[in-house]
């Protein structure tokens, strides 16, 4: 089967057809859901969603990276980066489809 | 946050929803996500992120205690990255 890429209107759908809201209502909730999600992040909290999995962040220290075009050594500044690590239930029902 | 969390501040900010329908709203989203990759579709959601499959071949690897050999097997894993606009927003940018 061709694989395809679900977007926030395929979630919108979904969301309309199982909870019987308006289309619009549906589409902000899908909305609500990924900004909840994302303001607990920038304020420093992990989420973690039971049977999906969980997203941390995680600080990176500075370090010395170099441009691969010139080969001059640049300082790469601290950051923050988001990891997701998927649930032991999101694995399983990955491979179970295989 | 958890979950339960989620479902929470959800129902604050609307107030005029039944908490069960705000249980289905957050079960069906993060449904459809799981059932896409179980298909192996590919999930982009612009500013959050994407969700993707990896596959990886059978290989044999080893023990590291005993140096046995052992076969390990395909699998496939779920990967997600960052999207830019979240990934600026956690840097403060």
């Amino acid at each position: 089967m061709e694989s395809r890429t679900i977007t926030r209107a395929d979630l919108a759908e979904a969301v309309y057809e199982s909870v019987g809201l308006s289309r619009n209502e549906s589409s902000d909730l899908v909305e609500a859901v990924l900004d909840q999600v994302s303001e607990a992040l920038i304020e420093g909290d992990n989420v973690k969603i039971s049977s999906f999995g969980s997203f941390t962040i995680r600080e990176k220290g500075e370090r010395i990276g170099r441009n691969p075009k010139t080969g001059v050594e640049v300082p790469i500044s601290p950051r923050k980066v988001l990891v997701f690590r998927a649930s032991h239930v999101l694995k399983e029902r990955i491979n179970k489809g295989k | 946050m958890t979950r339960s969390e989620l479902i929470q501040r959800l129902a604050e900010m609307n107030p005029h929803l039944y908490l069960r329908d705000v249980e289905k709203i957050v079960e069906t989203v993060f449904d459809e996500i799981s059932a896409a990759l179980a298909r192996g579709d590919r999930v982009e959601l612009r500013g959050f992120g994407a969700f993707s499959v990896k596959h990886r071949e059978a290989r044999s690897g080893r023990n590291p205690r005993t140096g046995e050999t052992v076969s390990v097997e395909a699998k496939r894993l779920p990967f997600f990255k960052t999207g830019k606009a979240l990934r600026e927003k956690l840097n403060g940018d």
